[in-house]
């Protein structure tokens, strides 16, 4: 969120002042709007435009907690929120750390994360950007064909206020443009289709970057063709930058401060030792304006800041919104997370990044003998345990012998423990990319990790 | 919720820009939560949700917008914005007479959870976390949720379809975590039902509390999975994600007709071993995946895709059926009022097979066997998908032996599905589930009997 001042601060300020004595409240109110246009064959196949708007009221009280949301902003609906938070009170357990969030003084970095040029976007040119999308990904390869082709953008606005003296209020808006390919071989018993995307975000259309969206999706559904499965054993594996990003999204969640009070963080008792490759150094920085996800302020209305997380390998601290931090003992790290009004603040990383290295994926792959090149990992939510650090997804792409990439491999999975892929990282790649994504991706290197096939 | 009157003028301003069908789907939703965790009723949240869903389809292009105003000012506005977005210019005045189709309630509710007192709800997670924590000492943190929720759903067409549906869910889940000298395990159990409260009246919920804690327990003595291609034994009532992956999404009728799934153009074509009859069915009694009616309106029913291993059908919605000339299957469904109905599953299960489920695991030499699977996800044009076993132990000799670590398992639908070799004869539905799609999720269920899949890639390290 960018800070603006909204006509939604005094909604939720209003909610505030009902608070009676010993009693603390706060009123998360949100509004947004979205367009999506789907194109398939030239022609627009939906196109959806809509506007949704409700409120959250979180009371606690006596150490316990309810929590109350509706999908409106009438007058009514508003009192019978505040009502059933105020009766969902009793229910808590009491917990002597429950509180809300209080203003910590530190400055908000404001961030541009509102444009004027797209809230004007007229509505036939956006259309005309996914039917533009979808010839460039069709065109390129005669292989090739497009499943969808999407313009999307969307708008939010919202505040918070709390009785402790929290009001904030701000809003963002973003577009962006994807295509799904398919690529075709062979007949009859032998065909085979495999499949691609490719996309391109920006604060305003003017950002995106078409060909290379088109281009992407191309390479993504045809360098699989003709992949086979690959017998199993240990190899070294280069991430490409998408990939890595969902692993560095894993690992976040064994770094979240809310895991680790509740004993459910493999790094909770590991604060000061080694827990990675000496090198790697591993950032939260929502105050980077370059990061897809960058924002002001946190969930809870404070100001988002830049927290080093594992410096050289050396675990230096958790992510913490107002209540983990006090259970632990510390202030907050700026990092309550809120998925809407449907729901209180949790705790998460913002926007990650690994400190990149210098050399490109060419010269990295150029060092390792036996190995696999991973474009895509399927099955991160149901392979990967953050808390006995189990890792195994399913995989593919292009195997690497003597320093070269040769023949694709698909149906294989790549296994590990979270544990030891963070100290068997060899090398971290210098090729940056921010992704729409809570983390930044770059190319990543890491020995001994098992690939199963035949 | 909405006068047949109001419905019917708001439709007939819909099409009067050339629209050839619109749709009103509205929906008003009160739902309950409480959590339980580290010991501590976190917090009881309720929630409120109302709005419509407006489609406007003009040739092959959908215009939608959706509004929380069920006025009828707000419902017409929502049906120019969308009818703006599929015109195609003529229209004119057309009247829209909707006919009321008789109700179709295949759940019996009889305690409404909205009618219990929230304190009630709250003591089942007292009751969980404690059951849990006593199972044994190496249990060092229990995470336990209640759910309750009551839609009432109403959809109206210019085709003169007037529908409405009450569904009411009620959903418990709690997870275990067990510490010992090789780290920490998990286990987790849930169920849900489309019942009232009542379903509490059988449900052993300390039972349930026990065995995400057994599971968490036993793990902690588990020894790394194996690597590479091998018999996998599936036991009944945990594996119907296989099938819900492995063909069940290739099967929606959107993949079909746009080329995008392994099983285009196969009707009538062997697709499986004949051991396997999978059927989708809305109807089941109480399932989680039940309707009244799907979110366009019509009436769910049972279908058979794969009879004896030859596909017989795929799944359809209003688009998809209309587009091929055919009727729909009661597929068509939508996270909520605020997203377009697309082809999903409901209750997707596999019928039993001829064997006693002892007799598949004894005359397994050696492989794994799943006794509880994870999520999963497909890749419906290539067939590549792959699913978590969050409890699975070693065969070896015919015989079950030790725990294995958490993975991945995977493999390609039509190979798997033609390499199941033996089917028990135990049949069970398994755990609520929420199927992802495009962004959309809604609540589905499976099933199947013990089975055995030849050969399977098993994603361990060892």
């Amino acid at each position: 969120m960018s800070r603006f001042e909204s006509d939604l601060q005094v909604v939720a300020d209003r909610v505030v002042e009902r608070a009676g004595p010993g009693e603390q409240i706060e009123a998360f109110v949100a509004r947004g709007g979205e367009t999506e246009v789907r194109v398939y064959q030239g022609d627009v196949e939906h196109f959806v435009s809509a506007q949704s708007e409700g409120i959250g009221v979180r009371v606690i009280r006596d150490g316990r907690t309810g929590f109350a949301y509706a999908g409106t902003l009438e007058d009514a609906a508003i009192a019978e929120v505040l009502a059933e938070a105020r009766d969902n009170v009793q229910f808590g357990t009491v917990d002597e750390w429950a509180a809300l969030a209080e203003p910590d003084g530190v400055a908000v970095t404001e961030q541009p994360l509102w444009n004027d040029d797209l809230a004007a976007y007229p509505t036939d040119r956006k259309i005309d950007l996914a039917k533009q999308l979808e010839k460039l990904a069709s065109g390129g390869d005669p292989r090739v064909r497009v499943d969808d082709a999407n313009y999307a953008d969307a708008h939010g606005e919202s505040a918070v206020a709390s009785t402790t003296g929290i009001r904030m209020s701000g809003r963002e808006n973003g577009c962006y443009v994807s295509v799904s390919t398919l690529a075709d071989e062979g007949e009859g018993d032998d065909a085979e289709t495999q499949t691609g995307f490719g996309f391109s975000v920006g604060r305003s259309p003017d950002e995106f970057d078409l060909d290379r969206a088109a281009r992407e999706a191309i390479d993504r559904a045809t360098r699989l063709l003709g992949a086979t499965q690959p017998p199993s054993r240990r190899v070294t594996v280069v991430l490409d930058p998408y990939v890595t990003a969902q692993f560095i999204g894993v690992i976040s969640s064994t770094l979240n401060g809310e895991a680790v009070v509740k004993g459910r963080s493999l790094f909770r008792d590991r604060l000061g030792e080694t827990v990675a490759a000496s090198g790697v150094t591993l950032i939260d920085d929502p105050t980077n304006p370059l990061a897809y996800t960058a924002t002001d302020v946190d969930g809870e209305g404070l100001a988002a800041r830049r927290n080093v997380l594992i410096r050289d390998g050396v675990l230096q601290q958790f992510v913490h919104n107002s209540y983990s931090a006090r259970r632990a003992g510390t202030v907050s790290t700026g990092n309550a997370t809120r998925g809407g009004f449907a729901g209180t603040p949790g705790v998460g990383c913002l926007a990650l990044s690994l400190e990149p290295g210098t050399r490109t994926q060419d010269e990295l792959i150029a060092d390792v003998d036996d190995g696999l090149l991973v474009q895509q990992m399927q099955g991160l939510h149901s392979g990967v345990n953050p808390i006995s650090g189990d890792f195994s997804t399913g995989a593919a792409g292009l195997l690497i012998s003597n320093g070269t990439v040769g023949a694709p491999v698909r149906e294989i999975t790549i296994a590990s423990t979270l544990q030891r892929m963070l100290l068997d990282i060899v090398e971290i790649g210098g090729d940056i990319e921010w992704l729409p994504m809570r983390s930044a991706g770059m190319s990543l290197v890491i020995r001994d990790v098992t690939m199963s096939g035949s | 919720m909405i006068a047949a009157d109001v419905l019917e003028r708001v439709l007939a301003g819909a099409v009067s820009t050339g629209g050839d069908f619109a749709e009103i789907y509205a929906e008003d939703k009160r739902s309950t939560s409480a959590g339980l965790d580290d010991g501590r009723v976190e917090q009881v949240s309720s929630g409120r949700d109302r709005g419509a869903g407006i489609r406007v389809v003009a040739g092959e292009t959908t215009g939608f917008a959706y509004t929380s105003d069920l006025s009828e000012p707000g419902l017409a506005a929502a049906a120019s914005a969308a009818a703006a977005a599929a015109s195609r210019g003529g229209g004119g005045v057309r009247t829209v007479p909707l006919s009321a189709s008789a109700p179709h309630r295949p759940n019996v509710i009889e305690q409404d959870p909205d009618s219990v007192a929230k304190a009630a709800k709250v003591e089942l997670l007292e009751r969980m976390n404690d059951a849990a924590r006593s199972f044994g000492p190496e249990i060092v943190q229990v995470s336990a949720g209640y759910g309750d929720s009551w839609k009432k759903v109403l959809v109206a067409n210019t085709d003169g379809v007037l529908a409405d549906d009450e569904v009411v869910r009620t959903l418990l889940r709690i997870s275990a975590v067990a510490d010992g000298d090789s780290g920490m395990q998990t286990g987790y159990q849930s169920m849900g039902h489309t019942v009232g409260f009542e379903i509490f009246d059988t449900v052993d919920v300390e039972e349930l509390a026990r065995e995400a804690a057994r599971q968490a327990i036993t793990k902690l003595r588990a020894r790394p999975a194996p690597s590479g291609a091998m018999p996998v034994v599936i036991k009944h009532g945990t594996g119907g994600v296989l099938f819900h992956e492995a063909c069940g999404h290739g099967l929606e009728a959107d993949h079909i007709q746009k080329g995008a799934s392994v099983y285009a153009g196969k009707v009538g074509q062997r697709v499986a071993s004949p051991l396997v009859t999978l059927v989708d069915d809305g109807t089941m009694p109480g399932e989680w995946g039940t309707l009244g009616i799907d979110d366009e309106g019509h009436i769910t029913q049972r279908n058979v895709l794969i009879e004896d291993g030859i596909l017989t059908d795929y799944m359809w919605d209003y688009l998809r059926a209309r587009k091929d000339g055919r009727p729909q299957s009661g597929n068509g469904r939508r996270q909520s009022y605020q997203y377009l109905p697309m082809v999903r599953m409901t209750n997707t299960f596999v019928l039993d097979g001829p064997d006693d489920p002892d007799d598949i695991i004894a005359s397994t030499p050696a492989g794994v066997y799943v006794a509880k699977l994870g999520g999963g996800s497909v890749n419906t044009a290539s067939g590549d998908f792959v699913f978590g076993m969050t409890e699975a132990y070693l065969i070896e000799n015919g015989e079950i032996t030790e725990p294995l670590r958490d993975g991945n398992l995977i493999g390609n639908g039509p190979k798997v599905l033609a390499d199941i070799d033996m089917l028990g004869n135990d049949f069970a539905m398994g755990s609520p589930g929420t199927c992802g799609k495009d962004g959309q999720g809604v609540p589905v269920g499976d099933g199947q009997p013990t089975l055995r899949v030849k050969s399977l890639t098993v994603g361990g390290t060892a």
